[in-house]
């Protein structure tokens, strides 16, 4: 599959300027890449969410596309529901054209609390792109934690205290967990590697049943960085292993992008220390007394990155 | 007020006419001459204001740039700059 | 036109009406005493009876979330539920309401929790009586097939475009078998037509965005927008009874009225104990003593103005609700009372509580509210059959 940028520059605009993401906020580039990478007309339902906000306030739309939001726990039911209603009036005759579903969810729309009715719709089967947008914490209401949330990262639930280093725990691996629905593709992206996650949009929009793409998205506001640093700080979490790009077809494991040359010994794996001192969020992990929550974060990374290794046969 | 029933908006794109560039603090300053047209800055630009003539970079938005600076930083040939409003 | 009458339970019924309506998409999940109408549609699904998209989902709250997008999308949602069911459903009541999704439910009426009992009262109607959808209660079988077919007509006329919601009381009607004249599948198929779907979202070519944000410049507007269509659905609501009795003969009223006009005393309630109480009232009848009885079959909208004539110049009125509010009045006790506000006079009005958790109510009891009625008995408020 070659991509080309002068291409694809040529494509029509399908989320409009205007919408109040924040400066930089890596959302905006994801959900363009992810719209860029089909032909054919696609409904996109979006959880309840910084992009959702952001997109459409009364009375106005970002969006050139159909696009519907109902609630926060429910985009995957909201995705199928659309889908539903595609197949039957499809079979009545009354739709002719194929059309492309995009179901849009934060972390906390996929992690937590709409993780059951992704759960519920990836077993259904439904044919639908679901697209996390990682930015590893509730940003629309303030930067409280997730499920996604990294160890040490100080949010407004998990503040970096005299006795708490901020959110404790390891992030949940949720696109291991979507993995195991053996749905046809599962992959992880990052902005800043447009070929890879084009590339993987469009595999996904061609599968004939549920997908997920799971994408880092640097969020200036709630990781306490600069606006310019989005794609910078996405690169950085592929390079750090912290997340890895790779994609599940139909049960196999394959390494991409920055990912593969790293295992292939092509590419330095950067420690995580690099991560932490990249974001204002884990300034405090600067301090010596933490020194083990940073032991403990590059020990997770090194074992599921290991773990990914050799499912990927390398 | 005349509203369509269900708070539905049915003029597609309208945003278009929310006017984000008064959000600015720093504004890019492109230079045509330097531009060698790879449309990385469109690809990253996460509020789609590169404007785009026949597969080309045509110049920026700035009615609704933000100033992010994502297509400054990622230019390879340094043909935009930020500069303070 | 001729009819064969057929044996079936209510949830038996309400199925038979979908699958000849035969919907485009209908999505449930299973609870007590629902489950059958879903199983029973299931089967249509599996033997090619009907062409609709099927969905179970994993919860009531997706059941719902995926009605309301499909029928945005363009096409005719059913869904069922009950209980703490349409409870797990209430965050998207509001929601369907609000986008003006004319998604239409069965709600087979079942207690609440704690403690969980799986028999029929009231309690989850009413804890969703404000949500913007309008609400049809069911006699008997024959009334909850037909209120399915009813309700499709209502929510999605262009002057009212809002969820309906028919309730029939769970077990009592939904599992017991009753008599019914069933309607010829093409005069159903007639009576709804074709699904016109306003704004549907599968029109790329006219891409509309819909559930968007509103700031307090415009939310009360839109919330208001529900208000008018809700109150316009009480006329579509009268119009399209008219029409089905046409068809059917069957001729239904918002406020259904049982031998109040020479009365003195009346009794308000909802659902199965409206066939149980015209009993007590032919057996007072019987007996000289002029009692009526009467049920808001629309009870969202609510018929104000008929229930305010109805009452007029009455000695009592007792409003039997089958929930109870903790902490103030009942509610179709409060609606009966504040509908009367417009009276001269207001009557005497009691609050009966009762049948909660499906304790059964007989002829007898239901007779005592009258008898204490007449006999002065009565306190404002009333627990019938509750064993202190």
């Amino acid at each position: 599959m070659t991509i080309s940028l002068k291409e694809l520059a040529k494509t029509p605009t399908k989320m409009t300027a205007g919408h109040r993401l924040c400066g930089g906020c890596a959302e905006g580039t994801v959900v363009r890449q992810a719209l860029m990478a089909t032909d054919k007309p696609v409904v996109v339902s979006t959880a309840t969410g910084c992009f959702e906000v952001s997109t459409t306030i009364y009375p106005y739309t970002a969006w050139n596309v159909p696009w519907i939001h109902t609630a926060f726990g429910n985009v995957a039911a909201t995705a199928a529901g659309t889908e539903a209603a595609y197949n039957a009036l499809r079979r009545r005759g009354k739709i002719k054209d194929e059309m492309n579903f995009l179901a849009i969810g934060g972390d906390g729309g996929t992690y937590d609390i709409g993780f059951q009715a992704l759960s519920g719709a990836l077993e259904r089967g439904h044919r639908f792109v679901y697209l996390c947008m990682n930015n590893e914490a509730y940003m629309n209401t303030g930067i409280q934690r997730s499920a996604s949330t990294g160890i040490g990262a100080a949010t407004s639930t998990t503040p970096a205290g005299d006795i708490i280093p901020g959110k404790q725990g390891y992030p949940k691996d949720m696109t291991q967990i979507v993995a195991s629905h053996h749905i046809p593709y599962v992959a992880q992206v990052s902005p800043h590697n447009w070929k890879d996650i084009i590339t993987k949009f469009k595999k996904a929009y061609d599968v004939d049943g549920p997908s997920f793409i799971n994408a880092i998205c640097p969020c200036p506001r709630g990781w306490r960085t600069e606006a310019e640093d989005s794609m910078i700080l996405g690169q950085l979490a592929v390079e750090t292993c912290v997340w890895p790009l790779y994609e599940v077809v139909d049960g196999n494991y394959e390494l991409t992008g920055e990912s593969l040359r790293i295992a292939e010994g092509k590419l330095e794996k950067k420690p995580i220390m690099d991560w932490f001192k990249s974001q204002g969020r884990f300034r405090h992990l600067m301090d010596d007394k933490w020194a083990k929550v940073i032991k403990g974060a590059q020990a997770d990374v090194d074992k599921k990155w290991e773990r990914l290794k050799k499912l990927a046969k390398l | 007020m005349s509203l369509v029933p269900g708070g539905r908006v049915i003029e597609p794109g309208s945003a278009l006419k929310f006017l984000t560039g008064d959000w600015r603090s720093f504004r890019p300053v492109y230079d045509d001459k330097k531009c060698s047209h790879c449309m990385l800055c469109w690809m990253y630009c996460p509020d789609e204001t590169i404007l785009v003539k026949d597969g080309k970079m045509n110049g920026i938005m700035m009615t609704h740039c933000k100033g992010c600076g994502l297509c400054a930083k990622h230019c390879p040939k340094k043909a935009i700059t930020m500069i303070q409003e | 036109m001729e009819h064969k009458d057929i044996a079936i339970n209510g949830d038996y019924a309400i199925a038979l009406a979908w699958k000849q309506v035969d919907p485009d998409v209908c999505s449930a999940y299973p609870i007590t005493p629902q489950t059958i109408i879903v199983e029973r549609f299931s089967e249509y699904v599996a033997d090619g009876e009907v062409n609709t998209e099927f969905v179970c989902t994993e919860s009531e709250h997706s059941a719902l979330s995926l009605c309301i997008a499909s029928a945005s999308a363009g096409a005719r949602s059913v869904t069922a539920t009950a209980a703490v069911g349409l409870g797990h459903m209430w965050e998207m009541l509001g929601t369907t309401a609000g986008l003006r999704m004319p998604v239409t439910m069965a709600v087979t009426n079942r207690a609440l929790s704690a403690p969980i009992n799986i028999h029929c009262d009231h309690g989850d109607a009413m804890a969703s009586r404000d949500s913007g959808w309008v609400m049809l209660f069911s006699e008997n079988v024959q009334e909850a097939y037909d209120n399915a077919i009813i309700s499709m007509r209502i929510a999605e006329h262009k002057d009212v475009q809002l969820p309906v919601m028919f309730c029939l009381d769970g077990f009592i009607l939904t599992h017991a078998i009753e008599r019914m004249t069933p309607m010829e599948t093409k005069d159903v198929k007639a009576f709804v037509g074709e699904y016109d779907p306003v704004y549907p979202l599968l029109d790329w070519k006219n891409p509309v965005t819909h559930g968007a944000m509103d700031l307090s410049d415009v939310y009360y507007e839109h919330r208001y927008q529900i208000l008018e269509a809700i109150q316009a659905a009480a006329k579509v609501a009268e119009d399209v009874f008219k029409d089905f009795a046409k068809i059917t003969g069957r001729k239904y009223n918002s406020l259904e009225k049982y031998k109040c006009d020479d009365a003195d005393y009346i009794a308000v309630c909802l659902g199965s104990t409206f066939g149980t109480i015209k009993v007590a009232v032919d057996q007072l009848r019987a007996e000289g003593k002029k009692v009526g009885a009467m049920m808001p079959r629309l009870y969202r909208p609510l018929p104000i103005d008929d229930i305010a004539k109805a009452v007029e110049g009455k000695k009592g009125i007792a409003v039997l609700d089958r929930f109870m509010t903790f902490g103030s009045y009942s509610p179709l006790y409060e609606d009966v009372v504040t509908s009367a506000t417009s009276l001269k006079e207001m009557p005497k009005m009691y609050s009966y509580i009762y049948g909660l958790g499906g304790r059964d109510v007989k002829v007898s009891d239901l007779e005592s509210v009258y008898n204490d009625m007449i006999g002065n008995k009565s306190k404002k408020v009333n627990h019938l059959g509750v064993k202190l």
